[in-house]
C-alpha cells in the first residue's frame, strides 16, 4: 500500500517528522555542550590558553561559508517553488561546493594539529596537562561529530540534486528539499555554537 | 481500495502483497505486520533474558560456586540487563501493541511513516545482534552490567565496543518509533477525534514518544563518548586524564531514568484500557489520567540523581532529587486511585486480562512504595546496591511492564489473531506466574534489607534461606511463563474464532473485524463521542 506515495503524500506530516528529528539532534549535541561547560568551568585557564591556539581566521571563514550555504539552500527552495529549476540546481550546487570547502578547511585545520602531535591520546598532549587533554578531546570529538553531520548532509543534498535534475522534486513536490534544508540549517546552527565555544571565548 | 459491499476484505494476515512467505513479513510496511515482527523478536530475546535470569538464580541457590564462575556470573547479569532493558522492556509495549493498535485506535490506516517504521525494526534487530555478537567475538563477554559505568567500561578487557554500539543502535530504533508515533498522533487522528477524545493507550504512547525523542539522544551521545574513550583515549570520564567518572553517571541516568517511564507509561495505558473495558464503565477521571501521564513524563526528567545518592553529590542536590522523586510518585498514585475508582460500582467481568490488570496494580504498588523507601536519603544509604534495589526494579519493570505486557497480550490477542485462547490454561499460567513472581522477588527485599549486595555470585551463609526461596520462585515463574506462552501458541490453531468485540470494548479497534483488514477501516470513522462511552 506504500506503492502509491503520491496519493498519500502529506507534506506537513513529513515536515513535522523532520522537526521532531531535529529536536533529537539538538539533544544529541546538548549532551556534549553539558560536558563542555562542566570541563570549561573546572579548567578555565587551560581552556583559555588552548583556545588561543586555534586559528580564528579559518574558523571565521568556515562560519561564513556555512552561513552562505544555508542561504543558498534556502534560496533554492524558493527557486524551485517559482519553477526556476536551473537556478535551483545552481544554488544547490553552490551549497554542495561550500559544504566541501568547509570540509577542506577542516582538513587543513586538523592536519595542522596532527602535525604538532596534538590529537586525543598523544603523549605530547598528555604532557601539557589535563585541561589541554580535555579541551582538545572535546574539540576533536565535537567538531568531528559536526563534520560527520556535514558529510551526511552533503550526501542527502547530492541525492536531492539528482532528484531535482530528474524532476522528481519539482515546484509542486519539494518537501524533501525543504527537509534537507532544515537539516542543513541545523548543522549550521550547531556550528554557530561550536565556533564561539572553541575559538572565540578566551 | 474500497471494497464492493458484501465482499469481505482479507485480513492483514492473509493479505497477498508484492512478496511471498517470509518476505511478505520482513519487507512489509503494514504497521500490524511490523508489530508482529517485533512481537516475535521480543519474545525470543525475552526467552534468552529469562533463561539467563533462571541460571543466575540457580547459581545463587547456595553460597559459593554452584554452576558458574564469578566472571561468568558478571557476564550473565550484564547480558541479562542489556537484553531485558534495551531489547525487551523499552520496545515491549510501544513497538508491539503501540504499532498494532495506535493507528487503529485513533482511526488511521497506518502510522505516519510506514517505511521508517520498518527501518526501526531492522535497526532493532541489528542492535540486538551486535549485543549478542559481543558475547562470542573478541576477548570475552562484557562484564560491566547494563549501566556501562565509567571508568571500568573502558578499562575492562571484555568485548565492550559491540555491546555499547548495539545499545546505541537500539536507542536510534527507539527514537524512530517514538518520532513516528508522535507525528501519527499529531497529524492522523480521525476527523472529530480531538486530543481529549483520544483513548488513554495512545495518550500514554504520546507521553512516551516525547521521552523517547528527547531523552534517548543523551544516552546515544554518552555511549558514543564511551566508544571514543575506548578507541581514542579522549579522557571524558577518565580521572587519570582529568575526566570525571561521576559525569558519566549523570549523563547515563539523565536518559536511563526517563527510560523507566518509557517502560511504564504504555503499560499504564494498556492497564487503563483493560480496566475500563472489563468494568464496563467510563474511566474515572479521564483528564487526570491524561495529565498524570504527561506529568510523569515531564517530572521523570528531573529525578535521575536518585540513582546516585551515594556517588557523591552536594547536599542541595541530594535534597532536591529526593524531593522530586517523591513528587513523581503523585501522578502514579493518581493513576492507581483512578483505576480503583473505575472498578467501583462498575459491572466487573472477571476475565483473564482483568486478572492481569489487578495483579499489575498489586505488584506495581509494592514496587512503587519500595521506590519511595529508596527515594528517601537516609534509607538509601543503607539500601543502595543491595538486593532491595534489585527487588524494587523487578517489581516495577518486570511486575509493572511485564504484567501489563501479558495483560495486553491476553486483552488484544483475539483482535490480533482472530482467535480466542483457552481461558482455563491462561488463568493457571497467570496464577503460577504471580506466585512465582512474588516468591522470586519478595525475599530479595528482606535479603537486601539485611545487607546482601547485588551483582555477586557468592554470599554469606546467613542469606541462604532467602536465596533458596527466591531460586525456587524462579522455577515456578518460569513454568507459569511456559504455560502462558504455550497456551497462546496452541490457541492460534485450536482457539475459537473471535468476534469483532469479544469483551465489550468501546475503543475503535473493537469496531473492526478480528483480525483487522489490511487497511484497518473501509471508511475512516468520524468521531463524535468520547473514547469510553458506556451508558
Amino acid at each position: 500500500m506504500n506503492m502509491t506515495p503520491e496519493i498519500h503524500r502529506d507534506d506537513l506530516t513529513s515536515k513535522t517528522g523532520m522537526w521532531f528529528f531535529l529536536f533529537t539532534e539538538m539533544l544529541l549535541f546538548g549532551g556534549l555542550f553539558i560536558v563542555y561547560s562542566i570541563y570549561r568551568f573546572r579548567n578555565p585557564v587551560a581552556f583559555h590558553l588552548a583556545a588561543h591556539e586555534l586559528s580564528i581566521p579559518i574558523g571565521t571563514i568556515n562560519t561564513i561559508i556555512l552561513l552562505i550555504s544555508s542561504t543558498t539552500i534556502a534560496m533554492s527552495i524558493t527557486a524551485i517553488q517559482k519553477k526556476a529549476k536551473k537556478l535551483a540546481l545552481l544554488l544547490i550546487g553552490i551549497t554542495i561546493l561550500l559544504g566541501l570547502a568547509f570540509l577542506v578547511n577542516k582538513y587543513f585545520e586538523w592536519g595542522k594539529h596532527l602535525k604538532e602531535n596534538i590529537y586525543p591520546g598523544s603523549p605530547v598532549l598528555a604532557l601539557r596537562g589535563q585541561g589541554d587533554v580535555l579541551f582538545y578531546g572535546l574539540y576533536f570529538f565535537m567538531t568531528g561529530l559536526h563534520a560527520l553531520h556535514i558529510i551526511v548532509g552533503l550526501i542527502f543534498i547530492c541525492v536531492i540534486t539528482s532528484m531535482i535534475y530528474r524532476d522528481k522534486i519539482n515546484y509542486d513536490n519539494f518537501v524533501l528539499l525543504e527537509n534537507s534544508g532544515l537539516y542543513w540549517h541545523l548543522v549550521d546552527l550547531i556550528w554557530i555554537f561550536l565556533f564561539p565555544l572553541f575559538y572565540l571565548i578566551t | 481500495m474500497n471494497t464492493q459491499p458484501g465482499i469481505i476484505e482479507p485480513s492483514f494476515l492473509e493479505h497477498k502483497g508484492k512478496y511471498k512467505g517470509l518476505f511478505s513479513w520482513i519487507f512489509s510496511t503494514d504497521h500490524k505486520r511490523i508489530a508482529l515482527l517485533y512481537l516475535f523478536s521480543i519474545l525470543s530475546f525475552f526467552a534468552v533474558g529469562a533463561t539467563l535470569g533462571l541460571l543466575m538464580k540457580f547459581e545463587l541457590i547456595a553460597p559459593g560456586r554452584t554452576i558458574m564462575s564469578a566472571q561468568a556470573y558478571n557476564a550473565f547479569f550484564t547480558l541479562h540487563g542489556i537484553v531485558m532493558i534495551f531489547a525487551v522492556v523499552i520496545p515491549g509495549l510501544p513497538a508491539v501493541f503501540g504499532n498494532f493498535l495506535l493507528p487503529i485506535m485513533i482511526g488511521a490506516k497506518d502510522v505516519a511513516f510506514p517505511r521508517i517504521n520498518l527501518l526501526s525494526w531492522y535497526l532493532y534487530v541489528t542492535g540486538v545482534s551486535l549485543v549478542l555478537v559481543s558475547q562470542f567475538a573478541g576477548q570475552g563477554p562484557p562484564d560491566t552490567g547494563w549501566t556501562f559505568y565509567a571508568p571500568y567500561s573502558f578499562r575492562t578487557t571484555g568485548n565492550m565496543l559491540p555491546a555499547v554500539f548495539g545499545a546505541f543502535v537500539l536507542g536510534f530504533s527507539s527514537i524512530l518509533t517514538g518520532l513516528n508515533f508522535l507525528v501519527t498522533m499529531h497529524r492522523m487522528r480521525a476527523p472529530g477525534m480531538t486530543w481529549l477524545k483520544m483513548p488513554l493507550f495512545p495518550w500514554t504512547l504520546y507521553a512516551t514518544g516525547w521521552v523517547q525523542l528527547l531523552a534517548t539522544p543523551i544516552i546515544g551521545i554518552t555511549l558514543l563518548m564511551i566508544v571514543a574513550e575506548r578507541t581514542l583515549h579522549i579522557g571524558f570520564f577518565d580521572p587519570t586524564l582529568g575526566g570525571d567518572p561521576l559525569l558519566y553517571q549523570h549523563l547515563f541516568w539523565t536518559y536511563s531514568h526517563p527510560a523507566v517511564y518509557i517502560m511504564i507509561l504504555p503499560a499504564m495505558g494498556a492497564i487503563s484500557e483493560i480496566i475500563t473495558t472489563f468494568s464496563h464503565k467510563t474511566i474515572f477521571g479521564y483528564k487526570f489520567m491524561v495529565v498524570s501521564a504527561l506529568a510523569i513524563a515531564f517530572v521523570g526528567y528531573f529525578v535521575w540523581g536518585h540513582h546516585m545518592f551515594t556517588s557523591g553529590m552536594s547536599g542541595t542536590a541530594l535534597y532536591t532529587f529526593s524531593l522530586l522523586t517523591f513528587l513523581v510518585a503523585i501522578p502514579s498514585a493518581v493513576k492507581v486511585f483512578n483505576w480503583i475508582s473505575t472498578m467501583h460500582e462498575g459491572s466487573l467481568d472477571l476475565q483473564t486480562p482483568f486478572y492481569w490488570a489487578i495483579a499489575f496494580i498489586f505488584v506495581f504498588m509494592i514496587g512503587g512504595f519500595s521506590g519511595l523507601i529508596l527515594g528517601s536519603l537516609a534509607a538509601n544509604v543503607h539500601l543502595h546496591n543491595t538486593h532491595f534495589v534489585v527487588a524494587h526494579f523487578h517489581f516495577i519493570v518486570f511486575g509493572g511492564t511485564g504484567f501489563a505486557f501479558f495483560g495486553a497480550m491476553h486483552y488484544w490477542y483475539p483482535k490480533i489473531t482472530g482467535r480466542m485462547y483457552d481461558t482455563r490454561w491462561a488463568n493457571i499460567g497467570l496464577i503460577l506466574f504471580f506466585i512465582g513472581f512474588i516468591t522470586l522477588y519478595g525475599p530479595m527485599f528482606y535479603l537486601g534489607f539485611k545487607g546482601m549486595p547485588r551483582r555477586y555470585y557468592d554470599y554469606d551463609e546467613v542469606f541462604h534461606a532467602g536465596n533458596i526461596i527466591s531460586s525456587m520462585g524462579s522455577w515456578v515463574l518460569y513454568s507459569g511463563l511456559a504455560i502462558i506462552v504455550i497456551n497462546l501458541f496452541a490457541s492460534l490453531r485450536n482457539g475459537l474464532l473471535a468476534p469483532a468485540d469479544p469483551w465489550g470494548g468501546k475503543t475503535l479497534e473493537w469496531t473492526i473485524p478480528s483480525p483487522p483488514p489490511v487497511e484497518n477501516f473501509d471508511e475512516i470513522p468520524v468521531i463524535t463521542k468520547g473514547p469510553y462511552d458506556y451508558k
